[in-house]
C-alpha cells in the first residue's frame, strides 16, 4: 500500500511537472561572487588524510639530498654573467650535447637561456631535486636549432644591446669595449663563420619567441631533445657532489 | 492511517490538477526553485593551502578546505552544481609525480559534476589525459574539439544536461586553440572548430530542442584579448543563447562576475576566479514559473 502510495504522488508529481514544462520556468533574479578559500575554513579530515601519504612521498623524493653548494647564488651577483646563469648554461650544454649527438652525430656549438628564466635562488647547502623545481617550475624543454651566421649575428647583437645576463655557456665568448660596442665574438675559440650554420640550445619558450628573441624564428632545422629543463639539473645534482660555479669572462666589457 | 494518508494525497493532487487542469498554472504550487553553481578554474595541481609565508597568495587556497565550503554550500541548496573550467592539471610537483591522477579524484571526493579541457591538460600528452579517466566520476565536456582521431573519441561530451529540482541545465564546453599553444605531438590528431559556430549550434538545440532552463558554456578560451583571438567577451556578445560562461585560461581574478550584452539584447555572466583554487565561484539563479518573459531580471552582482 505504502509503495502504491509513493508511486501514485510520483504519477501526480510528474504529470504536474509536465504540464510545468510546456511554459518554460524563468529566471527572475540571479547573483553572484567570489569566495575567498582561507585558513578560516579547517578543511575537511578525510580528505587531508587522503592527501598526506602523497606529500609526504613527493617531499621524501624532493628533499633528498642529491649535491652540495659551497655558496648561494642569485642572478642578481653578476653584469654581464652570473654564477648561477653560468651553472645553468654549462648544465644545458653538458646534459643536452650528448643527447644532440646522439640522435643527430652533431654537436651543439653553445647555448643561450634567458635572465628572467631563472626563478630562484642556489641556496649553500644541499642540494635536492626541491632546488631544482624552485630554478625551473616551469615544464621547459631544450630545442636545438640550427641558425645561419646572419642569425648568430642578430643573436649577438640582441646580447650586445640588451646589456642583461641571459646565461650563455663557456662555449661562447663575448667582449665589448668600453663605450658598449662589440670588440669580438668568438664560439669554440673561433671567430664566427660565415659560411657555417650554428646549433644553439635554448629552451622551447624563448624558440616559440619568449623575451623577443626573433632570432629563433624560423631556423634551418629544430630538434626536439625532450629533455626538461629541470630534469637536465636534476641529473646533474645526481651526478657531481659538490656544485662549482662562478662569475667568469665568457660576457664582459674591457 | 496509512489509507487515509493516500486519499488525502490523491485528493489533493487530483483537486490540484483538476484545479489547474493542464494549464500554465499547474505550477502555481511550487513556482519559485533556486539553483547554486558552483566553480573552479586553472586550479593546476594546487591541492595544498599556499604556505603562511607566500608572498602573495599566504595560507589562501587548499582543496580540504574548498571541500568543506563547497559541502557547506551543498547543505545548503542541494540543487547545486560543481564545475571546473580546465586546466587542472601542472603547477605542481603532484602532477609532476602522479600524473593527475590525484587532482581527478579529489575533484571526484567533491563531487565535481564535470569540467572542461584546458590547454595544460594535454601536458602528459593527450594518452596522459586518458590514462586518468579512471580517476575521474564527472563528465569532461568539450564541445569544439573534434577527438575522432584521437584515443579520447567516446570519452568526453559534447553536451550534457543536468536536472535539477525539475530545472534542465544545458551545459556545453569550449577549448582554446591548441596550435602554437601546445606542442602537436600531445595534442595529436584533436582538431579545433571555430567556438563561436559550435556554441551557436549546440544552445540552439540546448534551449529549442531539450527545453532547457538554463544554458552554461564551460570555457577555457581566455576572459579577453587585446588582438582579435576568441575570447569570452566575443562568445557572450557574438551569440544568443548562453546564460552564463563560467570562464579559465587568462588566470583572471574578478571582484564580481561581468554582465555583457548577446547577439539578441539579452543579459550573458560571465565569472572566472584567477587560479590555483585561491577563489570558488558562486552563481545563484532564482526561477519562478509565474514570471512572465517580458519581466526584467535583476542581476546582484
Ligand atoms: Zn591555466
Amino acid at each position: 500500500m505504502r509503495i502504491k502510495t509513493t508511486h501514485f504522488v510520483t504519477f501526480i508529481t510528474m504529470l504536474v511537472f509536465l504540464s510545468c514544462k510546456e511554459n518554460s520556468t524563468k529566471v527572475y533574479k540571479i547573483s553572484g561572487k567570489e569566495i575567498k578559500i582561507t585558513d578560516s575554513l579547517q578543511g575537511i579530515d578525510s580528505l587531508k588524510n587522503f592527501i598526506t601519504p602523497y606529500r609526504t612521498h613527493i617531499e621524501e623524493v624532493l628533499d633528498e639530498p642529491l649535491a652540495f653548494s659551497t655558496t648561494s647564488l642569485s642572478k642578481d651577483q653578476g653584469e654581464l654573467n652570473t654564477a648561477i646563469g653560468n651553472l645553468m648554461a654549462d648544465i644545458t650544454y653538458e646534459q643536452s650535447n650528448p643527447v644532440f649527438h646522439k640522435r643527430t652525430g652533431k654537436n651543439i656549438d653553445f647555448v643561450l637561456l634567458n635572465h628572467g628564466g631563472i626563478r630562484a635562488s642556489l641556496p649553500k647547502g644541499n642540494i635536492s631535486r626541491r632546488t631544482a623545481y624552485q630554478l625551473m617550475p616551469f615544464e621547459n624543454k631544450i630545442l636545438v636549432l640550427e641558425l645561419s651566421s646572419e642569425k648568430i649575428e642578430e643573436l649577438i647583437e640582441y646580447l650586445v644591446t640588451n646589456q642583461r645576463a641571459h646565461p650563455i655557456c663557456k662555449q661562447i665568448q663575448i667582449v665589448l669595449n668600453k663605450d658598449n660596442s662589440l670588440n669580438s665574438v668568438t664560439i669554440n675559440g673561433e671567430s664566427i663563420d660565415k659560411e657555417q650554420t650554428y646549433f644553439v640550445a635554448t629552451s622551447d619558450y624563448l624558440a616559440s619567441g619568449g623575451d623577443k628573441m626573433d632570432f629563433f624564428k624560423n631556423p634551418i632545422s629544430s630538434t626536439d631533445l625532450d629533455y626538461l629543463l629541470r630534469n637536465e639539473l636534476i641529473d646533474y645534482f645526481q651526478k657531481v657532489d659538490t656544485i662549482r660555479a662562478s662569475i667568469d669572462n665568457r660576457f664582459y666589457k674591457q | 492511517m496509512k489509507r487515509r494518508q493516500f486519499l488525502n494525497s490523491t485528493i489533493a493532487s487530483t483537486a490540484f490538477i483538476s484545479a489547474g487542469g493542464l494549464s500554465l498554472t499547474a505550477c502555481n504550487g511550487t513556482p519559485k526553485k533556486h539553483l547554486t553553481i558552483l566553480h573552479t578554474n586553472d586550479v593546476h595541481s594546487h591541492i595544498d593551502p599556499f604556505p603562511a609565508n607566500h608572498a602573495r597568495n599566504p595560507n589562501a587556497g587548499g582543496v580540504a578546505r574548498r571541500a568543506q565550503l563547497i559541502e557547506s554550500i551543498r547543505k545548503e541548496n542541494p540543487n547545486m552544481l560543481l564545475f571546473d573550467a580546465g586546466d587542472i592539471f601542472q603547477g605542481t610537483p603532484y602532477f609532476n609525480f602522479y600524473g593527475g591522477e590525484i587532482e581527478f579524484k579529489l575533484m571526484s571526493m567533491l563531487k565535481y559534476d564535470a569540467a572542461t579541457i584546458g590547454n595544460h591538460d594535454f601536458d602528459n600528452g593527450i594518452e596522459g589525459l586518458f590514462t586518468q579517466l579512471p580517476h575521474a566520476k564527472f563528465n569532461l565536456i568539450n564541445s569544439n574539439y573534434d577527438f575522432k582521431n584521437t584515443i579520447m573519441d567516446g570519452n568526453v561530451d559534447r553536451y550534457k544536461i543536468y536536472v535539477k529540482n525539475g530545472l534542465k541545465i544545458g551545459v556545453f564546453g569550449l577549448g582554446i586553440e591548441l596550435d602554437g599553444l601546445v606542442s602537436k605531438k600531445l595534442y595529436k590528431e584533436t582538431v579545433y572548430l571555430d567556438p563561436i559556430n559550435i556554441a551557436q549550434d549546440i544552445t540552439k538545440e540546448l534551449k529549442e530542442s531539450e527545453n532547457c532552463d538554463l544554458v552554461i558554456c564551460l570555457s577555457h578560451l581566455g576572459y579577453q584579448y587585446n588582438s582579435d583571438k576568441v575570447s569570452d567577451i566575443t562568445l557572450a556578445r557574438n551569440t544568443e543563447n548562453i546564460d552564463l560562461i563560467i570562464g579559465g585560461h587568462t588566470h583572471t581574478f574578478m571582484d564580481k562576475p561581468v554582465v555583457e550584452t548577446n547577439r539578441k539584447g539579452k543579459k550573458v555572466l560571465i565569472n572566472q576566479v584567477g587560479c590555483y583554487g585561491i577563489y570558488l565561484g558562486r552563481i545563484d539563479f532564482y526561477f519562478d514559473a509565474n514570471k512572465k518573459s517580458s519581466e526584467g531580471i535583476s542581476i546582484d552582482v
